[in-house]
This record gives structure tokens, C-alpha cells and sequence, in this order.
């Protein structure tokens, strides 16, 4: 397993987010998560990312312990994040965002080989290097937000509703990306609101509500499971 | 016309060091969100150090002996404003923002009634490391050895700073982290590491303006650095807070007004500009000459 999370508990406070989740992410999968508003599925990405600590539980990253690893080495180890919201650096050019993105990495000439990668799935990023990032539109912003991840050159790629706010045309282009990136060898975890497409993109999914994963299976599965058709299908 | 002009030379002398101070002030609020109020007394630090360091070498030296009580009074504040993150606000980091406040404020008593302690309440005289000679007249108009190099000093820190900021790696850390820790985090940024550098090079500014200070006001003494912390302040503020160009601009405005209000209306209002200047402002325009309008971010 690349990614082995076990009985991760989280609270804020008192707040109890999440209440012993398991879960397990293969090498060269894509994983969604699915849930309603105020499931936890943040908490559980940015725990992972190790910007939140759990408050009991293990996550294993490649068979490595990774609850007690600060941030910054976490996506050194190769763990990258496409946070919800986006947090592209508004103030700063497209160009330094993706030079942030790849902040973990030493080798200079790897860079270039992620930035022409990335030009060809977002072509759009390329024709504005130097523009302020806070002037991109909403569609730009989150292909940015994925550059920056890919940057890092990561083997996991946690991504945290991509979708959001897009129009259709656009969700499209995204998900024609995410499963471009996967082909080539990145693993993912995706949480998404729109269900259906993040089941037909993903081979295994989990469904959380209130902290607690309620459901887990082959996404096939899941689609046609009549409690998640009911609940998040709207069928 | 040339007591005009030569005020304005003074003032800007003056200004430059303000700005020195509030850079500090700007760059630890862009990354923390707080108003470091213990800075203006690592600047009495700076001065102190400088004048230990002086006392040591020998006299007659000038140049040289002011320029290794300046690196001297800069690596001492830079270690020093690293070791106050750490100790005193690093902790509270998620702790609501006031308690980080009301922290600073008691990490400045103690800084300067330590100082009282460690280097005596009376004032101490700097030595005479520069002559107070004329470098250039000009009609009248009179530019002194100490006000070039105030100048000159000034001008190197500042593009130091901007290469910094704006070229390297940390630098780049540094605008993300100001605009998120989250964010900053998740690309990979040792936010601590970021911290503390950010604290380093403030600190270690506000050392120089101790040295540069005290090379024409001479006399010094563990709580000099009160006044000019506040007017620092409020020149960060003018500045717009978080804006690096805004604080040298603020920092210039203020040691411009100043020079005026002594020169031509009396030195008894000197101290009552920085607030009158800070209460204009926040009434006017809070966010400061170069202040992004947008809301604050958390
Ligand atoms: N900083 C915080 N402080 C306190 N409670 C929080 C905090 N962040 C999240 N929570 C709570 O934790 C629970 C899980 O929130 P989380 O953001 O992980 O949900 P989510 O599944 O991502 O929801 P959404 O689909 O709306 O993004 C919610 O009840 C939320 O109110
Ligand atoms: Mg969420």
C-alpha cells in the first residue's frame, strides 16, 4: 500500500472531525472520497499533508509513519496537495507559483521536464508566466493549483474538490488532466462534490459522513449502490 | 530656499533610519501578523553592542571600526530576534492574535529594564567613530560625513533586502508565507525556518539604525529605544503595514516631517507628530500608502 491511514482520530478542540477512519491507497490508483459538507474529508487531506495532527491513529506512507513528520517533509517525501480553495499565491506571478510548487526539490533540471508537462496539460498557464496569479479566472487559478502540486513531482497527489465552482466545460478539462497525470504514474486521492464523475474517474471509492467512513468499494460499486444513488446521485 | 533644502537633507537622513527600523516592523507583521513591539528595543540592543564593539578596537580607526560594530550590532539583534520568536512568540502561534500582542509588549519591558540591568540606566556616550565633518557644500547647503553614510548604509541594506524579497528562494518563501501559512506549508516551505529568517534580517536592520543613530546622537541608554520604535511603527503603518517599499517611503515621510515641525513650528511638537500622523491615517486611509485594500487574510 502506498498510503495506509488507520484509525485516525482528529479534533479541533472538542470537536471530534474525524472518529477513526481507516483507509488504504494503492500504488497507480485513484481513490475518491465522497461525503457531504462537514464530512471531514479536509481534515483528512490536510492531516495527511501533516498541516493538522491527528489526535490518535497511524498513517503509513510507503510502510513509513508519517503522524510526527512536520509539512515541509512530508512533500519532500512526495505527498503534494491541491488544497480546497485553491491557495494559489494570489500575490505573487504564475511563473513563482510553480517555482514555489517544486520549493521541496533540488535537482534543477527535473524542474524543466515538470514545467513542459505541465504546459501541455494547462497550456493556458504558459501564456501567462508573468501575470499576477490573484488576475487569473477561477478555471485558470485551479489548473495553476495543479501545476504547483506536480511541481513537487509527486507519487501521491491529494486533491481537494478541483471542481468547485467550474463551469462543466472546464470540470471536463480538469478530470481529462487528473486522469493524464495518473497515467503517468501518479497515485491520487480525490475528494469531489460531484460524485459521479469522481466515481466513473476512480477505480475504489469511500463515502464519509460525520468523521466516520460509512461505505468504501469498487467505484462500479458504488455507483450503483442504492444508498449512495439516493444520497449523493440524486437518483 | 537653502535652509529649506537642507532641512529636507536632514529629514531624509533622519527618514532613512526610520525606515531601517520599520522595515522590521513590516516584514516580521507580513509573515506573523503581528506588530512586534519589543523591535524598537533590539534596536537599543543594536546601539549598546555597537558601542562595546567600539570601545575595544582602537581609536582612530573611523571607518573601519564602524563597520565592524555595525556587522557586530547585526548579527547580535539578528541572533537575538531569532531567539524571541522562538522563545516568545513561536508558542503562541495559534493562540488568539491579542495574546501574541500583549506578549510583545512585555517581551519590550523586559528587554528594557534588562537592559537597565546589564548596561546600567544612565546614558552611555558612543565614540566618536566618524567626524561630524563636512563632506559636501553646495550654496550653502551642507552635507555631512555622518549623513553619507547613513545614506550610503541605508541604500546597500535596502537593496540587499529587495534582492532578497524579490530574488531568492527565501525570499519567495517569505511573500508566500505572507500571503498563506497553509498554503506555504503544502508546497513544501519550512514555515518555521521561514520565520525565523524573517526575524533575523528585521532584527538584524533595526541593529544597523542602533549604530547609525548613535553616531550623531551619541548618547544612549536602555530606553532610547522606545520613541523611535513607536515612530518606526507608525512610519510602517504610513506605509502601508506589510508593504516593504511602503515602509522606506514612511520611514523617509517621517523623519521629513519631523526635520519640518522641529525646524519650522518647535521641537516641543516633535513627539506629538507620530501620533497626530497616526491618527490621521487610520482615520483616512488604514491601510497605508502601499496597503493592499483587499481584506486581511487569516
Ligand atoms: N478550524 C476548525 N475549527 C473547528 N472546527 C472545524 C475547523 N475546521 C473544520 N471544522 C469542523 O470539522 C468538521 C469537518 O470539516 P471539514 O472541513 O473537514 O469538512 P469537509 O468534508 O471538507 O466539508 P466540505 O465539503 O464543506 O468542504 C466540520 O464539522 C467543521 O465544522
Ligand atoms: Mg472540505
Amino acid at each position: 500500500m502506498l498510503l495506509q491511514i488507520e484509525n485516525l482520530s482528529v479534533h479541533y478542540g472538542a470537536i471530534h472531525a474525524l472518529k477513526g477512519i481507516s483507509l488504504e491507497v494503492a500504488a497507480g490508483e485513484i481513490v475518491t472520497l465522497i461525503g457531504p459538507n462537514g464530512a471531514g474529508k479536509t481534515t483528512l487531506l490536510r492531516t495527511i499533508s501533516g498541516v493538522l495532527r491527528g489526535s490518535s491513529g497511524q498513517i503509513l506512507y510507503d510502510g513509513f509513519p508519517m503522524e510526527m513528520m512536520p509539512p515541509h517533509r512530508i512533500v519532500a517525501q512526495g505527498i503534494a496537495q491541491v488544497p480546497e480553495g485553491r491557495l494559489i499565491f494570489q500575490n505573487l506571478t504564475v511563473l513563482e507559483n510553480l517555482e514555489l510548487g517544486a520549493y521541496s526539490r533540488r535537482d534543477r533540471h527535473g524542474l524543466k521536464v515538470e514545467q513542459e508537462w505541465i504546459f501541455h496539460l494547462f497550456p493556458r498557464l504558459q501564456e501567462r508566466l508573468s501575470q499576477q496569479a490573484g488576475t487569473l479566472s477561477g478555471g485558470e487559478q485551479q489548473m495553476l493549483a495543479i501545476g504547483r502540486a506536480l511541481m513537487a513531482k509527486p507519487r501521491l497527489l491529494l486533491l481537494d474538490e478541483p471542481s468547485l465552482g467550474l463551469a462543466p466545460a472546464l470540470v471536463q478539462q480538469i478530470f481529462k488532466a487528473l486522469v493524464e497525470i495518473n497515467r503517468q504514474g501518479t497515485t491520487l486521492l480525490l475528494v469531489e462534490q460531484d460524485a459521479y464523475l469522481a466515481l466513473e474517474t476512480s477505480q475504489r471509492g469511500y463515502v464519509m459522513e460525520t468523521g466516520e467512513i460509512k461505505l468504501s468499494g469498487k467505484s462500479a460499486e458504488l455507483l450503483s449502490n442504492p444508498q449512495v444513488k439516493k444520497a449523493y446521485l440524486g437518483q | 530656499m537653502t535652509e529649506f533644502l537642507q532641512q529636507i537633507i536632514n529629514g531624509l537622513a533622519w527618514g532613512a533610519i526610520y525606515g531601517l527600523i520599520a522595515l522590521g516592523y513590516t516584514m516580521v507583521y507580513g509573515v506573523l501578523r503581528l506588530i512586534n513591539f519589543a523591535h524598537g528595543d533590539i534596536y537599543m540592543v543594536g546601539a549598546m553592542v555597537g558601542y562595546y564593539v567600539a570601545r575595544w578596537i582602537p581609536q582612530g580607526t573611523g571607518l573601519a571600526s564602524f563597520l565592524s560594530s555595525l556587522l557586530a550590532a547585526m548579527i547580535v539583534c539578528g541572533l537575538l530576534g531569532a531567539l524571541i520568536e522562538r522563545l516568545a512568540y513561536k508558542p503562541l502561534r495559534h493562540a488568539p492574535r491579542i495574546n501574541a500582542l500583549i506578549t510583545a509588549i512585555g517581551v519590550s519591558l523586559f528587554l528594557e529594564y534588562a537592559g537597565q540591568l546589564l548596561f546600567g540606566a544612565d546614558p552611555k556616550f558612543f565614540p566618536n567613530l566618524i567626524a561630524d565633518k563636512v563632506f559636501l557644500q553646495w550654496h550653502g547647503i551642507v552635507i555631512n560625513q555622518i549623513q553619507v553614510l547613513i545614506f550610503s548604509v541605508t541604500i546597500v541594506l535596502m537593496v540587499l533586502i529587495h534582492t532578497i524579497v524579490q530574488k531568492t528562494r527565501l525570499g519567495k518563501a517569505m511573500r508566500a508565507v505572507s500571503f498563506s501559512h497553509t498554503a506555504s506549508q503544502l508546497v513544501g516551505i519550512n514555515l518555521n525556518a521561514v520565520i525565523t529568517f524573517t526575524f533575523v534580517l528585521g532584527s538584524s536592520l533595526a541593529g544597523a539604525a542602533g549604530i547609525l543613530v548613535s553616531l550623531s546622537n551619541p548618547k544612549i541608554e536602555p530606553m532610547m529605544g522606545i520613541m523611535p520604535g513607536l515612530k518606526a511603527f507608525v512610519a510602517a503603518v504610513l506605509g502601508g503595514i506589510g508593504s516593504i517599499p511602503g515602509a522606506l517611503v514612511g520611514g523617509l515621510l517621517m523623519g521629513l516631517s519631523e526635520t519640518f515641525v522641529v525646524g519650522y513650528i518647535s521641537s516641543t511638537y516633535r513627539d506629538a507628530l507620530a501620533f497626530l500622523l497616526l491618527i490621521v491615517i487610520l482615520l483616512v486611509r488604514p491601510s497605508g500608502l502601499f496597503g493592499r485594500s483587499t481584506a486581511e487574510k487569516v
